[in-house]
């Protein structure tokens, strides 16, 4: 067992942990924060993203401990409050999620493009976006909430 | 308070908080107190003897609670799984549904088949274990080619299905068939693959089951598109348990297409296992045993005969498959190469005769089902291809030979040579407003244009037919269906006015809570956000059929309209009483209850809360103000459409750029359009994957599974996919109440014919199978030297 330390959402949580944990396992299973996903094994998909430090980061690539000390956002702590994030209010107003399961990697994808980024163009947004797949939408409709949650994060 | 009349309305999607801000509840997401974890050990060999499995070291690693092979399933007599849809070949006989055991017995039948099941504390503990099982395997040599395995001598796959022939079906007449084509002027043959694809839901397969010993109730949480249909597989066919005593529920569900209709092995274990153990047992699928283990789509070998007269009017269509079941037949497998494709070899052609034949085979592979279009993808590649191809042969306009061969709008209901009767469409205006959005007449030039770049350019049509809302029941009975095909939904106001919706459909993405909230808000009054839906458990919904084949609408929207209309019958009653007016004289609309001619009028609201305290109420009748309807449908209902793609080729690396999309359907009436295009894209989406990237690949020698990752798999990534230009035309549907047809579907169908048409044309070529990656394109360039210069 390892111990791990970090700032998630705001809030200072330490575990201990077998050394091969995840930090997506971390979020899910030792913090119950379900809404950071697992779709894939290989590092593909993006439904795990979160911010690691301000950067987005797939959570199943990486171990909790290196995390340790470090600040982390998930998709439960975009929100300010009861005030939704740009960008999650970007995916409603433009359908851009069906069954929802890639939408928290995907907005917070989104948002760290948008930090690098604030005026991405759609070919932009979709070169970005490679390392999110979602089976769903055909991404038509998460090509324009960027655009849209790129205006509003101005 | 919300506005009314939100029919037609792009309303934002009520479920979408709860996603946006992480707070979706998935299966995964689910733990119960004391819960196990259960891991399974897959065979590594496409098809082998199991000889002996040793688990004494695995049993004695750390947090083993059990581990399970299939000897003790056998023993405590669990049944195999089973094929609910019994197809009766040409000889009469059924098909043919070898045992299906959810842990192989004697043998393993393809790579990823389960061996054993380790239950630990925790997954990791689970894993581990299973690495130390030791088993004895006679190896075998597999049957993994759809053709091969139909060949003599072809190694076989079960003992019970001689020639690895699980039926050899024909549908249609074939005397009229051949005497069409007897006297044809002009006959084109296509030759095609339909590629064998994975679903790949982002959201893996997952069950949590648990047994509460108290009350002997066991219910499981599962990634389900119809919780009650899994209740009765369950039940009545794998444990013999009484249905009251198991729940299952379908909470938020990640994605489907099809693939989460079935009973499949791991979670029949987990069930099982729970009860064994008497602990909640979990199971979530990694992607790599979703590649092996969730049941693909297509995998058709079809060689088609299009029979006309010298201008080009279809004389007969003659259609000759193989389609792969895989190594056992999954829950509805059967239906989909048979009813659910050759019913639909019409399209949208007044082709008066056709005759389909269909060889459904067993290899040493993944089960092939039903996957986004199941079966109507299929009969829509082979009707459009071959349709292009003649026009191509005929040396004329593609767009042209459809008009010369439509089923004309005033010609509904139209009675197809395949038994169905098309309800309504207006398939000529569909093609001209696609044409008029893509400025088809302006192709010439742009491929000249693109040919000064030295690019190829090409253009193609596909013009498809759905069929939703698979029904009347008795018809599919008749067909060989163990289930009926109605729909069921609940409507209860609650006392203080809200209401609670609950309905036997399914949403896994398709925004149910939306739109059945606007169509409940619509008919009865009551605002949107006082609406909740309710879907996907067992212990609070009706009996209900749950989502697949674009039915949710249709039939689930239908079986909820009549129940609000049982209320409104019922609430004329109660607000006539207290207008002290004959019932007759009352009448309903946007909310109210009046009585014409006065001023007299009571709002539901007021009437809902008169039913729950009656202490001024009609003698006669009932309180409370709840209605249950069930819905089974007169007929299917076809929607229609056309999309057109055009492509640009590079000839120097063969990439194929989309370089516009246009799709023109015609779904009927639409409730909310936002909901209906996003269907569309994510269909057009999937139609696109299967033409351009997708395809599940084994090693025809080992049986290996060449493509079980995302890094061998190619999905449609946000830069593969372009933007899509979607417009509709809307004729109703005549026989549901909502005039509503069903959308979710129709991009899958359309998308692979229109593109693979596309890449032909711009090839000069139709020797190119799908998926027409780069590579594939860049050698067919190779081979057939096509002209750039338009014509
Ligand atoms: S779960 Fe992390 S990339 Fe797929
Ligand atoms: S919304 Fe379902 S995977 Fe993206």
């Amino acid at each position: 067992m390892t111990q791990v330390s970090m700032t998630v959402n705001g809030k200072t949580v330490s575990r201990d942990v077998e050394p091969r944990t995840l930090l997506v396992q971390f979020l899910r299973e030792h913090l119950g924060l379900t809404g950071t996903h697992v779709g894939c094994d290989t590092s593909q998909c993006g439904a795990c993203v979160v911010h690691v430090d301000g950067r987005s980061v797939k959570s199943c690539t990486i171990l909790a401990a290196m995390a340790n000390g470090s600040q982390v956002t998930t998709i439960e702590g975009l929100a300010n409050g009861d005030t939704l994030h740009p960008m999650q209010e970007a995916f409603r107003d433009n359908h851009a999620l069906q069954c929802g399961f890639c939408t928290p990697g995907m907005i917070m994808s989104a948002v760290d493009l948008v930090n690098r980024n604030p005026n991405p163009s759609e070919e932009t947004i979709r070169h970005e976006l490679e390392g999110n797949i979602c089976r769903c939408t055909g991404y038509h409709n998460i090509v324009k909430a960027v655009q849209a949650g790129a205006q509003a994060m101005k | 308070m919300t506005e009314l009349g939100s029919i037609g309305k792009s309303v934002r999607r009520k479920e979408d908080y709860r996603f946006i801000t992480g707070q979706g509840h998935y299966t995964d997401d689910i733990n119960r107190p004391g819960q196990a974890h259960a891991y399974f050990l897959r065979s590594p060999h496409a098809f082998a003897r199991i000889k002996s499995i040793d688990i004494s070291a695995a049993s004695a690693k750390p947090g083993v609670v059990a581990i399970y092979t299939g000897k003790d399933m056998a023993a405590d007599k669990v049944g195999g799984l089973i094929c609910g849809w019994t197809v009766k070949g040409k000889d009469g006989q059924p098909h043919k549904a070898p045992r299906h055991d959810a842990i192989a017995v004697e043998c393993v039948r393809h790579v990823g088949d389960q061996v054993a099941v380790v239950i630990a504390e925790t997954y990791a503990q689970a894993k581990d274990a299973a690495e130390a099982i030791e088993v004895d395997y006679e190896v075998l040599k597999p049957a993994i080619d759809l053709r091969d395995a139909l060949k003599p001598g072809a190694p076989q796959v079960h003992a019970d299905a001689p020639g690895n022939l699980c039926y050899d079906w024909d549908f249609g007449d074939k005397a009229a068939t051949d005497a069409a084509f007897a006297k044809a002027a002009h006959v084109t043959r296509v030759e095609l693959l339909n590629n064998r694809l994975s679903p790949n839901p982002m959201e893996p397969r997952s069950a949590v089951a648990e047994y509460d010993r108290g009350t002997d109730m066991t219910t499981v949480y599962v990634t389900s598109q119809n919780p009650h249909v899994l209740r009765l597989i369950l039940c009545a066919f794998v444990f013999g348990l009484p249905e009251h005593k198991v729940r299952v529920v379908a909470p938020d569900v990640g994605g489907g297409f099809g693939s989460k209709i079935f009973n499949y092995p791991e979670e029949t274990v987990a069930f099982w296992a729970a009860r064994k153990l008497r602990r909640p047992v979990k199971w979530t699928s990694d992607r790599s045993e979703a590649f092996l283990t969730d049941a693909h789509g297509r995998d058709h070998y079809t060689i088609a005969h299009l029979a006309m007269d010298k201008d080009g009017k279809f004389l007969g269509l003659k259609v000759d498959t193989l389609a792969n079941m895989g190594a056992y037949l999954s829950t509805f497998a059967s239906a989909v190469p048979t009813y659910l494709y050759a019913l639909l070899l019409a399209g949208q052609y007044t082709t008066p005769a056709i005759y389909a034949e269909v060889k459904a085979v067993f290899t040493n592979t993944a089960p092939v089902d039903a996957y986004r279009g199941a079966g109507r993808p299929e009969a829509t590649y082979v009707v459009e291809r071959i349709v292009e191809a003649a026009a191509r042969e005929l040396k004329l306009d593609p767009a042209e030979l459809r008009r010369r061969n439509f089923i004309a709008a005033d010609a509904f209901p139209y009675q197809t040579p395949v038994a169905c009767v098309y309800d309504s469409g207006q398939y000529a205006l569909t093609l001209s407003e696609a044409q008029k959005m893509i400025d088809y007449a302006g192709f010439p030039a742009r491929k000249a244009a693109s040919a000064k770049q030295g690019k190829l350019r090409g253009i193609g049509i596909s013009c498809y037919i759905e069929a939703c809302g698979i029904a009347p029941s008795a018809v599919v009975g008749s067909l060989g269906a163990g289930v009926g095909l109605w729909e069921s939904a609940k409507i209860r106001f609650n006392p203080t006015g809200s209401v609670c919706v609950y309905t036997g459909s399914h949403s896994h993405g398709q925004g149910h809570e939306t739109t059945f909230a606007q169509l409940v808000s619509d008919k009865l009054g009551v605002p949107i956000d006082q609406v909740e839906v309710v879907h996907g458990d067992t212990a609070q919904i009706p009996m209900g059929m749950g989502t697949y084949g674009s039915r949710s609408l249709a039939v689930g929207g239908s079986a909820i309209s009549k129940a609000a209309d049982k209320l409104i019958e019922k609430g004329k009653k109660i607000a006539a009483h207290l207008m002290e007016a004959s019932p007759a004289d009352v009448s309903y609309g946007n909310g109210v209850f009046s009585v014409a001619g006065t001023d007299k009028s009571v709002p539901m609201a007021a009437v809902a809360f008169t039913a729950y305290v009656p202490h001024n109420y009609p003698a006669d009748l009932e309180p409370g103000f709840e209605e249950t309807a069930f819905y089974d449908p007169a007929n299917f209902t076809f929607p229609s459409g056309c999309h057109i793609a055009e492509v640009e080729i590079d000839p120097d690396t063969g990439i194929t750029k989309i370089a516009n999309w246009v799709a023109v359907d015609d779904f009927g009436n639409v409730i909310n359009p936002m909901i209906v295009e996003g269907q569309v894209h994510g269909g057009i989406a999937q139609g696109v994957g299967q033409a351009l990237l997708e395809g599940v690949v084994y090693d025809t020698e080992s049986g290996q599974l060449l493509t079980g990752s995302f890094l061998d798999y190619t999905m449609p990534r946000a830069d593969d996919l372009p933007s899509y230009n979607v417009a509709m035309t809307h004729t109703p549907c005549p026989h549901n109440p909502l005039g509503v047809k069903g959308c979710g579907e129709a991009g899958a169908i359309a998308a692979p014919a229109a593109l693979m048409n596309a890449i032909t044309d711009a090839l000069g070529t139709e020797a190119i199978q799908m998926p027409a990656t780069p590579l594939k394109v860049w050698q067919t360039i190779q081979s057939h030297k096509p002209a750039l210069a338009a014509e």
